[in-house]
């Protein structure tokens, strides 16, 4: 069996750190969180700055206060070590995908086969401490063959964070006791005995230890040296509709990877297909021997359980992968919904085959350009043109009223309305003749005007008053006319939109 | 008992349609309801598997095409499915198609920036169950591009209108109608002010194995209808009575 090796993240100031985040002009503040303990108000955590000047966490805020001139006093927010801790702690599934939570100021991570995806432990818990320090976190970092000996040598180790398999008890000995996690009260009877470092007393009788401390200690000692398990309980992330496939051989073509994720999908869709479920989104991670992770990802817009579909979705970005020197480990993550009822009702009747066919034709379209290109109008209540429909949410929402039949509408409307010269009689009668871009058009038939007016709760601005033209050689135009007649304020003519 | 060489002639022309994706009269066959039109295509049916590609020079010629068009849309509809309408020019303001009797949100539309995702969308849309229809506003379309989708809608009967908006050259493409649809002035409703029913030039400038045309088309309440060139008389005196 592999030998397991366990990381431990110690966040020397993780309250402060997030605070100092949030709020960059303490970054050069002393401040410390307080709370109530009993009637007292003491501090629960200070920054570098403030615990440099001798604060300490358990101190009353009055005496902190004294001894630091200027220094800001925050609420504490009690349950925020635990969220952070797990927030931060998801974060790091990328590193490995057992993580977990220790309390009060660490997280632990079992690494068991992981480093070497980094070139090694020293590379690998050089790439965790920069990426969380670069994210405003100070840490402190420890691997060792035990959980124990790991926090440790983040907390108090002074000859690097690798403590090699098997080397326990060497790293252990010199450390302070209280580096062995045990209680306070036990520390405090070993510091009266004169026992400052583990390597004054590790080595003496057990029966006289636990005499004397009591079995905490013991344990403690055993399960940092590696004689004790532990039992640890993970933040769970793992997907719980994920595949794997390891492979014997890297991959390095195209070929390869369309038939791994092939098998990938069978897997995956035969238990899909049990539980009457289907895929909106996978992905594929592909981990190269050289431990980099290439994905690609797809999208469904309705529950889809069809290998084939749902391969073609990913033909077209396989691709984008660069094997490099092999790939040895393909995962797929997928998000799944209930499979999708029929919806007959939306293209009015249907032609018998459902609408898998049409789902699966936008779902390639999706994948090859981008959802973005994709649109659906559906009627919206306002009498704006521009206004007068909105984008469907979904491929198969329906309208939520009737469209309108009883206005004219162009078949092309322009973005912007195009400034036009016009001539007209009289007021509020259609133009005899226009000008667009140099060319006169003589206005033979026309209908209006339709006054639209501005919704001024949304927009404020002048009513158009529209009319539809029809010029000598029977092309359409839809003009309007923005503003009153006669009014001191300028009226514009604009050309909107070509009828058919 | 020999048969004529016209009746030789009729049987070779019908095989050679049905090998070429002309399927003889079926009842379910869609009418259009303009009779001299359609009698312009081989069997005298309107090819509803086949791409239909419509050449405009300018703005108004294009709307006027694309108002042809949701009136042939309509009629494909109706038997129920999707239309795909792609394009590169974005410019379809989709409430007007009520009038033509398409319902917008039966469309969807697929806004692409090249033509090259244009032609490949129209062609993954051509070959596509449930698609009643695939409209596609791109400005050129090359032979063997041409082919490509004529080929696919022989497999699937999918109706494909290509709106060539502007074309640097047409030069030859493998479809089996090519329409020019240009605005004409309508015709005033006796006795009511504003403007009379659309009315299009449309001109067959090529149809495959069928004879070319121009005729004078008229969309009103009752449809496409071919209006005699000369009066436009009888249109006239029947919405008087109606």
């Amino acid at each position: 069996m592999m030998e397991k090796r366990f990381v431990s993240i110690w966040f020397r100031y993780l309250l402060t750190d997030w605070q100092t985040l949030r709020r960059p002009e303490l970054k050069n503040v002393p401040f410390v969180f307080t709370g109530k303990d009993g009637a007292r108000l003491i501090v629960k955590a200070a920054n570098p700055i403030a615990l440099q000047e001798g604060v300490t966490a358990g101190m009353p805020a009055a005496d902190a206060k004294a001894i630091v001139a200027g220094l800001q006093l925050l609420d504490e927010r009690p349950a925020l070590t635990g969220k952070l801790l797990a927030a931060i702690g998801e974060w790091c599934i990328r590193f490995t995908p057992v993580v977990m939570v220790d309390m009060p100021d660490g997280l632990l991570m079992d690494v068991t086969g992981c480093a070497h995806l980094w070139g090694g432990e020293p590379p690998y818990l050089k790439e965790i401490v920069t990426r969380l320090r670069a994210a405003g976190y100070d840490t402190r970092i420890g691997i060792a063959s035990t959980p124990g000996a790991a926090w440790a040598v983040a907390r108090y180790g002074k000859n690097g964070p690798v403590v090699p398999p098997g080397k326990q008890l060497e790293a252990l000995l010199p450390l302070p006791t209280a580096a062995l996690r045990i209680e306070p009260q036990v520390q405090l009877r070993l510091h009266k005995m004169g026992f400052w470092q583990i390597g004054s007393f590790i080595h003496m009788d057990r029966r006289m230890l636990f005499r004397r401390y009591g079995i905490g200690l013991l344990d403690r000692i055993e399960q940092a040296l590696g004689f004790k398990e532990e039992v640890l309980t993970p933040i769970q992330v793992i997907p719980p509709y994920q595949e794997r496939l390891p492979c014997l051989e890297p991959i390095r073509n195209a070929a390869g990877i369309e038939i791994a994720i092939g098998q990938l999908l069978e897997s995956l869709c035969k238990r899909l297909h049990s539980e009457g479920k289907g895929v909106r989104a996978a992905k594929v991670s592909c981990h190269r021997v050289d431990g980099q992770v290439q994905s690609i990802e797809i999208g469904t817009t309705s529950a889809s359980g069809n290998v084939g579909h749902l391969l073609g979705l990913f033909r077209l970005k396989i691709s984008s992968i660069a094997p490099g020197l092999g790939i040895e480990l393909f995962v797929l993550d997928s998000k799944v919904e209930n499979a999708a009822q029929e919806q007959h009702a939306l293209w009015g009747g249907g032609t018998g085959a459902g609408h898998a066919p049409i789902n699966e034709l936008l779902d390639r379209i999706a994948g090859k350009i981008g959802p973005g290109v994709i649109h659906r109008y559906l009627p919206d209540a306002h009498h704006w043109p521009e206004r007068s429909i909105r984008k469907a949410q979904s491929i198969t929402e329906l309208p939520a009223m009737a469209w309108r039949t009883d206005i004219q509408r162009p078949v092309q409307l322009l973005a912007d309305p195009e400034n036009i010269t016009v001539s007209a009689p009289i007021p509020d009668y259609p133009p005899m003749n226009f000008i667009h871009k140099g060319v006169l058009h003589e206005i033979s038939k026309a209908e209006g005007p339709e006054r639209i007016e501005q919704e001024w709760w949304l927009e404020n601005g002048e009513h158009r008053d529209y009319y539809v033209v029809e010029d000598r050689e029977g092309r359409r135009y839809w003009l309007f006319r923005s503003g009153h007649y006669g009014e001191k304020a300028r009226f514009n003519w604009y050309l909107h939109g070509y009828f058919a | 008992m020999s048969k004529s060489s016209a009746d030789i002639v009729n049987q070779l022309q019908a095989e050679i349609n049905s090998i070429q994706g002309y399927k003889p009269a079926e009842a379910a066959v869609c009418r259009m309801g303009m009779g001299p039109v359609e009698a312009a295509f081989p069997n005298g049916i309107f090819p509803e598997a086949g791409i239909h590609e419509f050449i405009t020079t300018c703005r108004e010629g294009s709307a006027a095409s694309e108002g042809f068009i949701a009136a042939l849309l309509a009629k494909l509809l109706s038997k129920g499915g999707v239309a795909i309408w792609v394009s590169i020019s974005h410019a379809l303001f989709p409430p007007a198609l009520v009038a033509y009797g398409v319902q917008p949100d039966r469309i969807v539309f697929i806004n692409v920036e090249r033509l090259k995702d244009a032609l490949w969308v129209t062609e993954e849309a051509l070959k596509c169950e449930g698609v009643a229809a695939v409209i596609s506003e791109i400005r050129d379309l090359g032979f063997t591009e041409s082919l490509r989708l004529q080929h696919a809608v022989e497999q699937s009967r999918i109706t494909g209108f290509i709106l060539r908006k502007s074309p640097r050259a047409i030069g030859s493409a493998a479809c089996c109608a090519r329409w020019r649809i240009t605005p004409q002035p309508s015709r005033s409703v006796a006795g009511l002010p504003g403007i009379g029913y659309r009315r299009w030039n449309v001109a067959l400038d090529k149809v495959r194995n069928g004879n070319t045309g121009n005729w004078l088309v008229e969309w009103s309440d009752s449809g496409l209808q071919v209006v005699p060139k000369e009066t436009g008389l009888i249109i006239e005196e029947r919405r008087n009575v109606g």
